[in-house]
């Protein structure tokens, strides 16, 4: 049976994760490579790295990042932050990013959607949207969600869809950061209207929410950083947890023999 | 000496990645004399089944990777070319594997395609698998797969079930990527590598 997936979410700046990362014993919490090596350890599914550096010389540095992460991880990872055409994209491919998830970019020039999926497959694309309930409408964000924009989430996810996104990332900014779980009404009506994979970030806070992810938001897979990052919850004990409420995930190899 | 076939198709840097994590140098090449030298072959892919075809046709490739005679290992759209035919732009392939290659045809909102993912695969192999592999879960990404036949050495169930692996004579292939399937792929890699 397909498995659920889990996600952990680092942002690396200038070549070093940033939001702080307190894992006990590590020899260097600012690396991606090694912090990425050890999640896929743990059992993460895929990892994701958002480059949230602006200058051109930390995009050079960014690059690097990825292709280090290439040589030493053996789960598939997707790397998104600053991506504005094929070119970007296929500079990233060739460090070894199996996908990469696009937002502003996408927003501002949804033609890009299009072109990666024709030069890349619709696998290698990923539509993240930022979005945020107004007056009872969820409104997509722009630039990390700093600003609002016209389009509307379920028509502009589904439109990503139709124009060959393989994946949704869907983040809501009313759950980001509050630990009250995610967004799950909002994630089934995706899932109820678009046949491609969807992954839910924002809200993790607990074990539960994970569970409420998978049933009711019926979410393909789950994406979250602080409580990784501060060991709030372990991606074992999660796995686990999960388990034991009949939600398929995947098991590590090595516990199995 | 283990070549790597050049053509447009994606993931070879990963490959390379992963082969060099089992101490594996891997050369990527179009050369016949070297391919054919080659102690093991792999045939990686990611793209589009029908301009992967008219690639190697152009080149001559299809006929070299179909006299091959040492092992080769197909990989994802690797394997689906090397079936009879694929229904992703109406493509006869290189024939290899006794079965085509169809679209997935989604019967309910839980089945998504592209199929991605973790998977678990059946199978009672043991040339590139081990009994502890029986279960074991692999990565996948595709929106075609390639039916069950004589050639089927390990099955995954999703829509309906499909081939996840299959070998005929020197040729193995898997639909799933060994080269993004943690520890697992790892041995089914260095178990090819060993044949």
């Amino acid at each position: 049976m397909l498995a659920k997936r889990i996600i952990p979410c680092l942002d690396v700046k200038d070549g070093k994760t940033v939001k702080g990362v307190n894992f006990v014993n590590f020899k260097d919490a600012g690396d991606p490579v090694e912090l990425g090596y050890r999640y896929s350890l743990e059992g993460a599914d895929e990892l994701v790295f958002l480059d949230i550096t602006a200058s051109y010389e930390g995009r050079k540095t960014f690059l690097d990042t990825v292709r280090r992460v290439a040589e030493n991880i053996s789960i598939p990872f997707t790397v998104g932050g600053g991506i504005g055409s094929v070119a970007d994209v296929a500079k990233l491919l060739n460090a070894g990013a199996d996908k990469v998830s696009i937002n502003s970019s996408a927003i501002r020039n949804p033609q890009l959607i299009d072109q990666i999926a024709s030069h890349f497959g619709n696998q290698v694309c990923i539509v993240a949207i930022d979005a945020k309930m107004l007056q009872n409408e969820w409104v997509c964000y722009l630039n990390g969600g700093r600003i609002a924009t016209e389009k509307k989430l379920y028509q502009w996810a589904y439109e990503a869809q139709e124009r060959g996104a393989g994946e949704i990332l869907f983040t809501s900014m009313d759950h980001d950061g509050v630990k009250t779980g995610f967004a799950c009404d909002a994630l089934n009506y995706l899932h109820e209207t678009l046949s491609i994979p969807i992954i839910a970030s924002g809200g993790a806070g607990k074990k539960e929410h994970f569970v409420e992810v998978f049933e009711k938001g019926h979410a393909d897979a789950a994406l979250a950083a602080s409580i990784f990052h501060f060991n709030e919850i372990s991606i074992p004990e999660l796995k686990d947890y999960l388990y034991s409420n009949n939600i398929t995930t995947r098991k590590i190899y090595s516990k199995n023999i | 000496m283990l070549a790597i076939v050049k053509y447009n198709a994606g993931n070879i840097f990963s490959v390379q990645c992963a082969l060099k994590r089992i101490g594996v140098e891997g050369v990527l090449t179009d050369d016949v004399e070297i391919l054919s030298r080659a102690d093991k072959v792999i045939f990686p892919g990611v793209g589009e089944a029908s301009s992967a075809m008219n690639y190697l046709r152009n080149k001559g490739l299809d006929k070299v990777i179909c006299n091959l005679t040492q092992p080769v290992l197909g990989i994802c759209v690797g394997l689906q070319l090397m079936c009879k035919h694929s229904e992703e732009g109406n493509v006869d392939c290189l024939g290899i594997f006794d079965t085509d290659v169809s679209r997935f045809e989604s019967i309910n909102k839980d089945m998504k395609i592209p199929h991605m993912g973790w998977n678990t695969i059946h199978t009672e192999d043991t040339r590139i698998f081990t009994p502890q592999l029986n279960e074991a879960f692999v990565y996948y990404v595709h929106s075609y797969y390639a039916g069950i036949c004589k050639d089927t050495i390990a099955t995954t169930d999703y829509i309906n079930p499909f081939s996840a692996a299959l070998k005929k004579d020197n040729f193995y292939a898997t639909q799933f990527h060994p080269e993004k399937s943690g520890e697992v792929g790892e041995i089914i890699l260095k178990r090819f590598i060993e044949l």
